[in-house]
């Protein structure tokens, strides 16, 4: 395997930040025409890798050397790096949503003619990068009317715009469901074909097993160990024992559920779509959660399992057109968030940074922020129940921070999720929504969030679990529903419940329950 | 820690504070010594300081409610001209319809309040942005303000004046000096050390938060109570006549008043809330709606305010009342270090912002400079205090204090571009897991 020459070479990068060491000594070999893997919890140092290596940090600002085509390069900043072929897509799609797909393409890269954009060329030449990724749209069709499927495709075809000859991806199928996860899969596979070498970043473990040549582990800034998949032997608990440095023999936390009588009921829920009238997103669901029971709700990706949930939690969606909700026997009415968190529900959503958080809080704020009336006396502030509070969820969901003052940018993803989740569990709440958990969020933390999801259950709450990773739900949930097309297509018992069944009624309409 | 960084973060209190508020400070006071060189000494005279109040008074009310509204993620443009048709509903209802002149006070707060309810509506509920709602009320209150004084100055009672030109009376036994202000100033040092002493108990009662140094404190104290009595003798020991300027004292309470209000209620944390991310907010329960309202109504009843002490201080009431006044008011609120995509900024930040701003162009007449000269040279100063801040942070500085300490920075970032940094490089931050 050693026999083909390597296209990049980083030497002992060391990159330092104010107080920190975000890098120290780490060495990435990458072999032209492969599929490179990097994997490590977060903050294990691979997005700021991929940042020297693609010079959003220049050179100077790190020590170490890159050798690059058998060259040592020194790029000033990113451009420098396109240039040589280097192209990096991250998580957060660098698209403008109002203009369309060509022009996105050749967004400061247009084909010119007497100085001005020649958009004919432009089309032509964007229909063939299209075809090229498989994507089949109009190419006058704006981004913001295409899916985040199709969005990453066009980051790809810009890449290739730019003449790509390696293409780091980061986290490229974190938002994307299934189907379009395999596509972008099969895309790598044929990019490796024409001699394209791709670097890429992800959580998803199966994925990278499927599909990566070799696997380079970080962990803590540094280069733990670089596998060889093709020399066989490495399988997703091997890839887990490099990153977490041990071995997760259970990736779930041991849970002997205990589960009591249903204490809440939803009864024909129908909403619809907030812009378009015709479109409902739920369709009469109805389902209920016993207390001490971790509940599930399965679906591909605009199921309408968010939107359920949402629309739930005080109409924070679409348009309410019916059904009725009961707790403990009574009906309640549920017409606002305040009504909602009264009434003990709480919803964590899946976009944490987006609607989750204010960004701009320290620790403690965030906390108290969906029950400011537990620290306030007469509408005042006691600050110091506040930080006393905050220090308690600190203390038992184990979030790491020297205090609370420190603001949650600061948090990694998995813990910026526990502060999260400490915002709602200090509500009070009966019932927890929680959307997409552990998404974004490594190894190690989601076992931490898996114990803290058991606890609540424990408490004798209900716990409704939105995931779009089966295993997931599989392996957290006494009971899970099948939701396709805003329709509760299935209800699943644990025993029951395998990957087969769960698909199958993911993707259908008729409806078996099996309770 | 150093010691630099704690007196910084507790100059502001705690966590809200930020680093271009504390670079202000000496910005401010750096203003102040130039001038007062410059000037031999003109610049703290107890004449005018009491000018500076006077002149400065309805500006910096403007800048409390400009502060909340910013802070939520709105703007507000039409405060001049909401400023100068209260002025002249209120001078023509005093002087041509015989209306005692407090109760003219109360009218005039009312019409803030109606206009304040007329823009909020068409911004929390009908979701017009506020720049369009408030430049439309810009002209149309201007408008308004020309239509009702048939574009003449109407000149208000010696009664009403008093709350833009009136002074803490003489009473009391000979001192030389003026004895309420003496009073006045002895009040807030007490105020001051008790405020101090609690914050440190509340400090106290945090298990795990590492408590203000002792030293800290005393050296703010120490600051805060020589700054006080030092400007007590001033205001107390001007012409006679004069002393502490009722203007100041209106400014003061409602500097007290709001700064509690933003930074101790959950009415307050709830425009933070808003203005940080306000669909993270309404996910939490905030009412949206209310607080766009809030604070639209409460800019312009501020506004009104302002306009009537402006009244009361030229003794009269035209049709050129509150020109620009706006962009004072977003000046100071900007350099007192509010972020422009909202969710950050104080009122004491705020008023600082306000202060240097009105220190400067007090000088600049000082000395002799003309009044184009003046707007150029404030123009720049904005332009400069901003921008000088935005390079540092983009540049992973927070200011020049703040580079001083970089290893110990743990302020939240101010701006999107370093927050959307902040965001993307989890994994240069020292608490990452």
């Amino acid at each position: 395997m050693e026999s083909a020459p390597p296209l990049l070479e980083m030497r002992s990068i060391t990159k330092e930040f104010p107080g920190v060491k975000a890098l120290s000594d780490v060495n990435l070999v990458v072999r032209a025409g492969e599929i490179h893997a990097i994997c490590g919890e977060n903050g294990a140092g691979k997005s700021t890798l991929m940042k020297v290596l693609s010079g959003v940090y220049p050179y100077g600002t790190y020590s170490g050397s890159i050798v690059y085509r058998g060259a040592e390069t020194r790029f000033s900043d990113i451009r420098a790096s396109e240039h040589a072929g280097i192209v990096i897509i991250h998580q957060e799609l660098a698209l403008v949503p109002g203009m369309s797909i060509t022009e996105n393409i050749f967004l400061g890269n247009e084909p010119r003619r007497f100085g001005r954009i020649d958009w004919k060329a432009a089309n032509s030449k964007a229909l063939e990068l299209m075809r090229q990724v498989g994507l089949t749209e109009d190419p006058d069709t704006l981004i913001k009317d295409i899916g985040v499927g199709k969005q990453q495709l066009v980051e790809i075809a810009k890449a290739f715009a730019k003449d790509v000859r390696l293409l780091i991806l980061d986290e490229p199928t974190a938002a994307l469901n299934e189907a379009d996860s395999q596509h972008l899969l099969d895309l790598l596979r044929g990019f490796k074909e024409r001699g394209i070498t791709s670097i890429m970043i992800s959580h998803k473990l199966n994925e990278i097993e499927a599909i990566a040549d070799s696997i380079t582990i970080l962990r803590d800034g540094r280069t733990i160990e670089t596998l060889d998949v093709a020399a066989g032997g490495v399988d997703e608990d091997r890839i887990v024992r490099g990153m977490v440095g041990r071995s997760l023999s259970n990736r779930f936390p041991d849970h002997r559920p205990e589960i009591g009588d249903v204490f809440f009921e939803v009864r024909d829920w129908t909403v619809r779509h907030p812009i378009s009238t015709e479109r409902l997103v739920c369709k009469n669901s109805s389902f209920n959660v016993r207390r001490g029971e971790i509940v599930g709700f399965a679906g591909l990706m605009g199921a309408g399992r968010t939107e359920l949930a949402m629309s739930l939690f005080g109409r924070s969606y679409g348009v309410w057109l019916g059904g009725r909700v009961f707790k403990d026997g009574k009906e309640i009415q549920i017409r606002s968030v305040a009504e909602a968190i009264a009434n003990g529900l709480a919803y964590v959503s899946e976009d944490r940074k987006a609607i989750g958080l204010n960004l701009l809080d320290d620790i403690k704020t965030s906390v108290v922020a969906a029950k400011l009336s537990k620290v306030t006396r007469n509408g005042v502030l006691d600050e110091a129940k506040e930080y006393r509070e905050a220090e308690q969820y600190r203390k038992s969901l184990r979030i790491k921070t020297p205090t609370v003052d420190e603001g949650v940018t600061k948090l990694s993803g998995g813990n910026q999720q526990k502060v999260v989740l400490a915002k709602w569990m200090f509500t009070d709440p009966d019932l927890l929504i929680l959307d997409e958990p552990t998404r974004g969020i490594d190894v190690g933390a989601k076992y931490e969030i898996y114990g803290i999801i058991q606890r609540l259950a424990d408490e004798g709450k209900g716990v409704i679990v939105i995931s779009s990773e089966l295993p997931e739900l599989i392996g957290l949930c006494d009971r899970i529903y099948t939701v396709f097309e805003g329709t509760i297509t299935g209800e699943i018992s644990r025993q029951d419940a395998n990957p087969e069944v769960l698909m199958k009624q993911m993707t259908s309409t008729k409806k078996t329950l099996t309770p | 820690m150093s010691r630099i960084k704690e007196l910084q973060k507790n100059l502001f209190g705690g966590s809200t504070s930020n680093a271009r508020q504390f670079g202000m400070i000496f910005t401010l006071i750096a203003v102040i010594v130039y001038f007062q060189v410059r000037t031999d000494g003109l610049t703290l005279t107890p004449t005018n300081l009491i000018a500076l109040t006077q002149q400065g008074a309805y500006i910096s009310i403007l800048s409390i409610g400009m502060l909340m509204v910013i802070v939520a993620g709105h703007i507000d443009l039409s405060v001049g001209s909401v400023a100068a048709f209260t002025g002249i509903v209120v001078a023509k209802a005093i002087t041509e319809n015989d209306i005692p002149w407090p109760i003219g006070i109360l009218i005039g707060l009312g019409v803030g309040a109606l206009i304040g309810a007329f823009q909020g509506f068409w911004v929390a509920y009908i979701g017009v942005p506020a720049f369009i709602v408030t430049l439309a009320g810009m002209l149309l209150f201007r408008g308004g303000n020309q239509y009702i004084g048939n574009a003449e100055t109407i000149t208000v009672p010696k009664g009403f004046q008093k709350i833009g030109s009136g002074y803490l009376p003489d009473i009391g036994p000979e001192t030389n000096y003026n004895n309420p202000t003496l009073l006045l100033g002895l009040l807030i040092c007490v105020a001051v050390v008790i405020r101090e002493f609690r914050a440190r108990k509340v400090r106290q009662q945090m298990e795990g938060a590492e408590p203000t140094p002792l030293w800290v404190s005393l050296v703010r104290l120490g600051v805060l109570l020589a700054v006080i009595l030092f400007a007590t003798f001033r205001f107390a020991g001007g012409r006679v006549g004069t002393s502490f300027p009722i203007s100041g004292i209106i400014l003061a309470v409602l500097v007290v008043a709001y700064s509690f209000y933003t930074r101790n209620t959950a009415g307050g944390r709830h425009i933070y809330a808003v203005g940080g991310n306000a669909r993270a907010a309404e996910l939490s329960g905030v009412k949206l709606r209310r607080v766009n309202f809030f604070v639209m109504m409460n800019m312009s009843i501020l506004a009104s305010l302002a306009g009537m002490i402006f009244v009361a201080r030229s003794a009269a009431s035209g049709p050129q009342d509150g020109l620009n006044w706006e962009l004072d008011a977003i000046a100071a609120v900007f350099i007192g270090g509010a972020a422009v995509s909202g969710g950050l900024g104080t009122i004491s930040g705020a008023i600082v912002g306000g202060l240097v701003m009105a220190v400067l162009t007090n000088g600049l007449q000082l000395i002799g400079t003309g009044a184009d000269k003046v707007q150029i040279i404030k123009g720049l100063f904005l332009l400069a205090a901003v921008a000088f801040d935005v390079y540092n942070k983009s540049q992973g500085r927070f200011s020049i204090v703040g580079s001083l300490m970089r290893p110990f920075r743990r302020d939240t970032p101010a701006d999107p571009v370093a927050l959307a940094e902040a965001s993307r490089e989890e994994e240069k931050a020292p608490a990452a897991g």
